[in-house]
């Protein structure tokens, strides 16, 4: 070669990172189904107050109508006359909200903690993968039913709750990953750069490591459902607001007679977090360059 | 007084399997605009020792004397002014460029946390540069994975050479590349020294790149250095026998009969022998060579060799 220049491909969009993602993802039929039906899911989450303004709690019609005997209620009414149809749409709300602000606050913790002992290493490590420990090695749901216990059973506690009892998950995870990405040459030579611990671990490293984090993070989205339901089943949910799993709960006493009022909301929970872990495994296929070019 | 002088430096790593002499007492000096040569096999230390001097790898003994500052004793918190003015070439392109980051993001970001310049400052700086590797300006707004690994190297040399370095370490930068590719990442390497009077401590196990490149070459086997001088003298006349051994072991056509191999593999770090550390596989190591470590000496002028038997081509009588 002559000229010092030399010549430097043409932009090539589909070999952007984050594009070939997107149409690997989509190009997964279950994945596009379930984010639809996830998006149908929110929408019907946020507009609960205009399709019933009425508290979901109050009684409007006599007990035990069985779906599709009243228009005005298709799904029927429960054992003290409220509405499902109402609950179910007032339910998705508890369930998303503390499914992604569980998830969020899970994963921020998971991933501080995660980065600070792999990123470290040596006593902070050694610290942090201990208190990981207690925490794996207590079973986590008896755990939030202490944590619920012991604060009020609210929105909010039960959030941090599920928080407190998902972030070790995370945080083994992105401990894992910073450990082999912070012997990359290009740790390396951010570190030669002169460049703070900060701006490695958040800059650096963490873009690095998300794709295993955002796939785990849908699957979190799913378990933290699963577990407010499974509270609320047990009368640990927050009393002043109907979800899907206190539905369960208050129909469980008439499962013989009227079966369809732990079923309504019992296909709700199944469909959603169905629907979330199908994402996750689509990410995950997605987010691998390897697999999604063997496609 | 030299731009860099090591003295007596030991890096040692504690293993399962005991403990690692990585650099084992190596002294050297590199002088403002010099390129020096550091040849070795793999596992030698060579990529330690680099890393040492750079303080990417914590010494532990020893003093690396950089424009009168010992570096190995200033807390890591306070290295900044050096890293401006030390930098290092990495041997693999690929892994060395972070994947998500755009080459603007990689060559912007070193100014940036130096607080070197405005936004405009840092973006001709910027600009400057890429077309001074040789690539165009279209590059900065792509990721590493759109180019090809000669081009990944000349952007890893831009990002050494962003801040303005002094010292520049080049850690096999040309050994993963395509040979064609090599003549011309070493050519950029050259013209990048004299436009910028850099000075080079270049690392490699290929004599024949260290030849081309270097104005003093020190050999090192097992954590040390066994022999220095000039390239020339070293090539006409190498005193140590691993560097005889070195220099036989490039094939070379109008050499009829092929050298003889090294015997035997290097050692383990873990387990240096005693004595002169090569003489396990020396071909003319006597009694003396399993007792007492050969200092580095003087043997010619600007040649200097750790060995009993400096020179010597056979084996010598036992005294």
């Amino acid at each position: 070669m002559t000229t010092a220049t030399e010549r430097v491909p043409e932009a090539m969009p589909e070999s952007d990172g984050a594009w070939r993602s997107l149409r690997a993802f989509l190009r997964n039929p279950s994945a596009v189904i379930a984010s639809l039906f996830l998006v149908f899911v929110t929408l019907v989450a946020i507009a609960a107050p205009l399709i019933y303004p009425e508290d979901p709690l109050s009684m409007v019609t006599r007990p035990f109508l069985w779906p599709g005997q009243n228009p005005q209620f298709p799904l029927g009414s429960d054992t003290l006359g409220r509405d499902v149809a109402a609950g179910l749409v007032w339910g998705s709300r508890i369930s998303l909200i503390i499914g992604i602000a569980a998830m969020a606050l899970g994963v921020t913790i998971g991933i501080v903690v995660g980065a600070a002992a792999g990123y470290f290493g040596g006593r902070i490590d050694d610290a942090l993968v201990r208190l990981v420990e207690i925490f794996q090695t207590t079973p986590s749901f008896l755990m939030l039913i202490v944590l619920v216990a012991i604060a009020e059973p609210r929105v909010e506690s039960i959030t941090v709750g599920i928080a407190l009892v998902t972030w070790p998950t995370i945080a083994r995870l992105v401990r894992a990953e910073f450990r082999s990405l912070r012997e990359k040459d290009f740790v390396t030579a951010a570190r030669g750069l002169g460049y703070g611990h900060l701006r490695i671990i958040f800059i650096e490293i963490l873009p690095n490591a998300l794709p295993p984090i955002i796939v785990t993070s849908s699957v979190i989205v799913a378990s933290a459902i699963l577990m407010e339901s499974a509270l609320a089943f047990m009368g640990l949910g927050d009393p002043n607001r109907i979800s899907w799993g206190s539905m369960i709960g208050a129909g469980r006493e008439t499962l013989r007679t009227a079966w369809y009022l732990t079923a309504v909301p019992g296909v709700a929970i199944v469909l959603t977090v169905l629907a979330l872990n199908m994402i996750g495994d689509a990410l995950n296929d997605a987010l691998n360059p390897r697999l999604s070019s063997e496609r | 007084m030299p731009l860099l002088s090591v003295a007596d430096l030991h890096t040692h790593f504690q293993t399962p399997r005991g403990l690692l002499r990585a650099v084992d007492g190596v002294s050297l000096a590199i002088e403002e605009g010099e390129s020096v040569g550091l040849v070795g096999e793999s596992g030698c230390g060579k990529s330690t020792l680099g890393k040492t001097i750079l303080r990417l790898v914590n010494p532990t003994s020893g003093s690396v004397a950089f424009d009168g500052d010992d570096i190995a004793k200033v807390p890591s918190d306070a290295l900044g002014p050096y890293r401006r003015r030390a930098q290092m070439i990495f041997q693999d392109p690929f892994s060395s460029l972070n994947p998500r980051h755009t080459i603007e993001r990689i060559l912007t970001a070193p100014l940036y946390v130096h607080g070197i310049g405005d936004r405009a400052e840092r973006k001709r700086r910027v600009r400057e540069m890429i077309e001074r590797v040789g690539l165009p300006l279209s590059s900065l707004s792509r990721y590493p994975h759109e180019f090809s690994g000669g081009q990944r190297q000349r952007i890893g040399i831009a990002r050494a050479l962003i801040l303005g370095p002094d010292l520049v370490i080049c850690d096999e930068p040309v050994s993963a590349l395509d040979l064609s590719i090599q003549a011309q990442i070493l050519n950029l390497l050259v013209e990048m020294k004299r436009d910028f009077n850099l000075s080079y401590l270049f690392i490699s196990h290929d004599l024949s790149v260290i030849r081309y490149f270097a104005d003093r070459v020190l050999v090192m086997y097992l954590g040390r250095v066994v022999e220095e001088g000039t390239g020339a003298d070293l090539w006409a006349r190498p005193l140590h026998p691993y560097t005889r051994a070195l220099i036989a072991a490039i094939p070379d056509p109008a050499r009829r009969r092929q050298a003889a191999p090294i015997g035997g593999d290097i050692a383990s770090p873990e387990d240096i022998p005693r004595g002169c550390r090569f003489h396990p596989r020396c071909a003319i190591a006597t009694s003396i060579c399993a007792k007492v470590d050969p200092m580095l000496e003087a043997h010619a002028p600007g040649q200097r060799a750790a060995c009993h038997h400096a020179g010597q081509l056979t084996r010598p009588p036992e005294a």
